[in-house]
Order: structure tokens, then sequence, then C-alpha cells
């Protein structure tokens, strides 16, 4: 099976986050990058069903601030093949953008099996990724998924449906998956395997081809959340504070 | 029998049944039972050592487990084993009977804190021998979740506490002295003073960091920091197996130091002292070397101390400055010179110092180990601090401030005070009020 991840970077948040002065992004001229959290349960489970069934995996990601240590990282893990597509406008990518130009060089490369990519990112949470490379390419697609077996050619996928339910389904022929979990904990990529895929393997690349954008949001504004209020501090030893509590709760009318 | 650990009886894994066959009818006598070990070396045929033993010994650094011959001297000293069933013997004899080290829960209790080598005949040298398999197992990605996350940190950002790089030097603000950083101005130096991870970003470490400073001023030390470009040196992480992270920061931090200008290096940090001293000239970049302890102590003739600390106070050596590089005196000498200390030992100090449990990765693995252990090693020796009456438990490495504070806590201990020493120094020559 051969299985394709799509993998993006986005802001550390161990530094802390600027609004740009285009008031549209944030300033990113200081800030470091690490690999999306769901894209790395999503590499998991494609290496849990290389490891089963054999089989290849391919990481593909746009050129993004400190990309090439995600992609290294991935090689160490097991992926077979890195690339990363160039020639994209700096900054922050909208997901119709990131899924029509991942779209083009899934098309490109046509004998994959299936596309697996974070069900979202920790920056947008937008979740829309994987529903529109799969509408772009019209294939079929499922999201938050927590578990994606090898059943014969076919995957069995296993789905959180809301309400605390989950479905599992067949998927038979191409699919594109958003992974909400994988199976295990994303492995550890050894130092040593990061430096020598570093010196071993090579990134392919591929030119970002034109693409139309078509209609959908845009931001105008970012900007920090505005404090609303603030916590109210009950003075007294802990009766006293019980009863504030009672009565707080009493004049919301949650109790009578 | 040592106190206080859940200690087991010992569980007999020999084989009891023995096949001789006679060498005259060819007949085969059953002798199994207890008294028939004269005949067959049974226990050591049985196993495999191929992949025990063996394997461990084809290891560049594990070839000295099996010189082991099972003397037991290093068992009574090792903190390990004082709280568990632990000691290089023991290690010893389950590889011999089939314990597949590599994958075993064994393999990260030990904090290579030396004191097994110290006393072994046959140099058994768990020093080399532990990473030498924790490498293997780290290149299988077989490493405990807490541990893996250390790497992964220390990767990303030079530190093992997953903090900013940029914010390494916010320490410097509360200084009350300036601190020099030398990527902004970078005119040559006395001395580097190369702060290390938990003095840079643990809030107890950062005022210890301070005190430091303050103390270089006052004795007119030209000194100066990396800041932002201060990466770990990172002996605890090769000690805990990941070897080729090893590599990555020895070829940062010589990169950066060969961009500038300085005589010497000064560290709080025992582990950092290690590796530039032992490690680092291996692989071709000396330098001259010293724990601050070593900066202060020939210096206590200038130091104009102007409080007293009328407190009893005890010492705990920390396990890379003493038994592994033998410094014991310039940290006694220091606490001797402080007017009003009454410096008392513990029973286990020197060369036979405890362990705080924090060394060869220990200080990332306390979830990993507590299965394992009766109580924490630093909760062991913070009670044998205790026991002295001590009102002060001394320290002079950044792991150990945080590790002891909290086990004096878990152990009813809160009124011990756990120091560095550089903050005794502080306060007793004015503190950050008078300078």
């Amino acid at each position: 099976m051969k299985i394709v991840v799509g993998m993006r970077q986005l802001a550390d948040l161990v530094e802390e986050l600027e609004v740009a002065d285009s008031q549209v992004d944030i300033d990113r001229d200081f800030v470091k990058f690490v690999s999306n959290e769901w894209d790395e349960a999503a590499l998991e489970e494609a290496l849990l069903i290389k490891e089963s069934v054999g089989g290849e995996v391919v990481v593909v990601a746009l050129d993004e601030p400190d990309v090439d240590q995600t992609l290294y990282s991935a090689i160490a893990k097991g992926a077979d093949r890195a690339v990363k597509i160039v020639g994209v406008e700096e900054g922050w990518t909208p997901t119709r953008v990131r899924a029509q130009l991942l779209a083009k060089w899934l098309e490109s490369e046509s004998d994959w099996d299936a596309f697996f990519t974070g069900v979202q990112a920790a920056d947008d949470l937008d979740g829309q990724l994987a529903g529109l490379v799969g509408s772009t390419l019209g294939i079929p697609h499922a999201a938050v998924v927590s578990k994606a077996e090898p059943q014969g050619s076919s995957l069995r996928i296993t789905q959180e449906i809301g309400g605390g339910t989950l479905a599992e389904s067949v998927a038979t022929g191409k699919v594109v998956l958003g992974i909400q979990a994988g199976r295990q904990a994303p492995r550890y990529a050894p130092i040593t395997r990061i430096r020598q895929a570093m010196s071993s393997s090579s990134i392919e690349t591929f030119e970002a081809q034109d693409i139309d954008e078509g209609v959908g949001p845009k931001v105008r504004k970012l900007y920090p959340p505005e404090s609303k209020g603030q916590a109210t501090m009950l003075e007294g030893d802990p009766v006293e504070v019980a009863e504030k509590i009672v009565e707080l709760i009493r004049a919301k009318g949650l109790i009578r | 029998m040592p106190v206080g650990g859940k200690k087991q009886s010992p569980v007999a894994v020999e084989l009891e049944e023995a096949v001789v066959t006679s060498q005259v009818s060819g007949r085969e006598w059953d002798v199994s039972g207890a008294w028939n070990r004269m005949f067959e070396s049974r226990v050591l045929t049985d196993y495999s050592y191929a992949k025990g033993l063996g394997k461990i010994a084809q290891l560049d650094g594990g070839e000295s487990l099996e010189y082991c011959y099972g003397c037991g001297k290093c068992v009574p000293v090792c903190p390990v084993d004082l709280v568990s069933e632990y000691g290089p013997r023991k290690i010893h004899r389950k590889v011999q009977t089939g314990l597949d080290l590599f994958s075993a829960d064994e393999l990260w209790m030990c904090t290579t804190c030396g004191n097994c080598l110290r006393v072994c005949p046959k140099g058994v040298n768990m020093i080399e021998i532990m990473p030498a398999v924790r490498e293997v197992s780290v290149g299988d990605a077989k490493v405990p979740d807490e541990l893996q996350g250390i790497f992964e940190k220390t990767f990303r950002y030079g530190n093992a506490l997953g903090e900013n790089p940029r914010r390494r030097h916010a320490w410097t603000k509360g200084a009350s002295v300036p601190v020099r950083v030398l990527s902004s101005d970078p005119t040559p130096v006395d001395v580097l003073f190369y702060v290390e991870d938990y003095w840079s970003y643990h809030p107890r470490g950062q005022q210890a960091a301070q005190a430091f400073s303050r103390t270089m001023t006052r004795l007119g030390i030209d000194f100066a920091i990396l800041g932002a470009e201060e990466k770990t040196v990172g002996d605890s992480q090769r000690l805990a197996g990941e070897k080729g992270l090893f590599d990555a920061l020895v070829e940062d931090v010589t990169a950066i130091l060969a961009k500038y200008e300085f005589q010497r290096i000064v560290t709080p940090d025992p582990h950092a002292f290690n590796a530039l001293v032992k490690e680092y000239p291996k692989r071709g970049f000396t330098y001259d070397v010293l724990h601050y302890t070593q900066l202060l102590s020939p210096r206590i003739q200038e130091m104009n101390f102007v409080n007293a600390i009328e407190k009893k106070v005890t010492f705990h050596d920390p396990c890379y400055l003493g038994r592994h590089n033998g410094e014991y005196d310039a940290p006694r000498k220091l606490l001797r010179a402080i007017p009003g200390i009454d410096l008392v030992e513990m029973g286990r100090c020197k060369e036979n110092s405890y362990c705080c449990g924090g060394g060869g990765g220990g200080m990332w693995l306390d979830g990993f180990n507590s299965n394992h252990l009766s109580e924490r090693l630093s909760e062991r020796r913070v009670r044998e601090a205790a026991a002295t009456g001590a009102d002060i438990l001394a320290v002079c490495c950044p792991y150990e401030v945080s590790r002891f504070e909290d086990a004096a806590k878990s152990t009813g201990n809160e009124h011990l005070k756990v120091v560095d020493i550089v903050e005794l120094l502080d306060e007793a020559l004015g503190g950050a009020e008078t300078i």
C-alpha cells in the first residue's frame, strides 16, 4: 500500500506570538516552526500500516519555515520519500490554497492508495484540508479518523462521529483521511537517524502549480482575544466560601 | 539488610535439572537436585551467551559487564539498590540468566553515579555499559516516553526544559549587576560563565545564577555569558543513550564557543563540567574549565563577609563533581569560610556520597522509575540530611535544588532548607541589597 502523508508547519507556541503589521498574519520573523501534531499522528498511522502489510510512505509538505527538519524526521521514522512543494507564497497559506497545491502534486503522482493528513492544525483549527483535497480530486474522504487498519487491499476505518459515537467503515480504492489520533503515540526519531537522513537522503522538490483559488473566506483582521471581565476571588473560610458559591449558583438560576 | 526499601527475597533462577552422560557406558544419569552443581555449569549454558552478555560485550563501552565475577562489593554502595533491587552484580546475573537488558526497565534505573566502579576489583564500568546499551535501545526508538520528550525538546530548543532559547538570559534582569552577553558585546573576556539549563530557566536556579553574578562582580571578575546562543552541553542526554543528540550538541556548542575569545569556562553544572573536561577533548575540543566552586574557593581571602549565617549546614557532594572528577574540597572550603556556619557531614559523603537520582538521565525518569523504587533517591538523601540535625542542605549542582526541595516536602522535612552554596555566599557577602 502506498500512503501519502500531508504535513505542515505551524508557529511553535513556546514563542510569544505577535500580530504582524499587516494585521492578517502573525509576525513570522522571530518565530520557530514545528510540525502539526495531528500530522504526526497521521504519519504514525501510515507507518504502522506499512509495517504490517508493507508498501511505501511518502511525506509531502509545502515549503514552510523549518519544514526540512520535519521531513527528515519523517524519513528517520521510516518514511521512504519526502517531497517539498516549492515556489509557494510566503506567509500563512489558507486551507483552500494548500488543498489545491497538494492536489496538483497528488495528481502528478497517480499510483498512491491513500492520502492521510491531520484532521486539523492548531493555528487555524479549520479542519477542512482532508475534505478539500478529497473533493478536488473527486475521491472519497473521511474525517476525525482514530484508526485506519489494513484489511486486504482496503482500509478499515474508525471515525468519531460526535456524541461519543464511533463509526466503522471499509474504504475500497483510493481514499483521503483526516486523522484525529494514531493507534499509538508518534514514535521517537533518534537524532542519529535524523542526522543520517540529512546526510544520505534528499528531499524531492515539486514546483507549485498555478491554481484556481476559488471563493472562500479571507482573514480581515487578526487580534488577541479581548478579555471580558475577570475572575472574582471569594474571601473567607471554606464554609463561608461554600455558602457564597451556593448563593451565586442560586442567583444564576441553576438551583432553587 | 538495607533499611527503607521494599527488599524482596532472592529468587532462584537456576535450573535444578541435570543429566550426566557416562563416558564409559554412554548411559544417561538423571542427577537433578541442588547438590549436582559440581557436575555441570548449567546456568551458564542454559542461556544464550550471544543474546545476553555477548551482545552487550560487542558494544563499544559494553565490554566490561562480563568481567564481573560476582563478588558483590558494588551492591551495598549502589544508591538505587538501597531503595530497590539493583546493583551491577544483580544486573550481570540477570543478563547471564536471560534478561534482555535492551528492553528491560532496569536499563533506565542506573544514574551512572559511579560508586560501583569505585569499589569494583574487575573494572566493570556501568558508566560506559549503560549508555552503550541505551544507545542501541534509543536507536530502536525504545525510550521511556518522558525521556523521549526531553530528547525532542533538547534537539529542538537546545535545552531540556523545552523553554524558549531567546529567553535563556531572562534571569539577568534580576541580578542587580550588569551581566554581559557576548553576542551584543563580543570583546574578549576572562570568564565565560556557562549557565546551563537549570540555572537559566528554573526559578530557583535563576536565583543562584543571580547570586553567582553578584559574587563574581564583588570579586572584580571579568565575566560574560552566551545568552540566547547557549545550548546545553548535553552530558546527561549522552549518558541517557542519545549519543546522536550529544554529537549534534557538541557541533553546535563548539561552533558558538569558537566565535568568542575567553580565558576559561566556568559552569555551575557538574554534568557540563564533566563533558567539557572528559568528552569534548576526545572530539578535539579542549578548554580550560572550572566548576564555579573551583573559581571561587581560591578567592576566599578577598571576600568581605558582612553577614554571619548561624546555621547548621550539611553538604551533598554531586556525583559528577566529586566521584567523577575528584573535587571534594572546593565546596567545603567555601562553606567553612562563611562566618557562623557549622558544617556537619552526612554518613555517606565524599567518595561514598549518595546520589540525588538525577544523573545519567534520571533527572527525567522519576515517573518511569517510580514503579521500581520504594522512594526516590532524593527522598532517601533528604532524610539522611535531616537526620544530621542540619537546618540547611547545601548543594552545588543545578539539578539538586529542585530535586531536594521536592523531596523535603514529600518526606515531611520542610524545615530543611535546600540552598546552593553560592546563595549562602551571596547572603554572607551582603546579598542583592548592598551591591
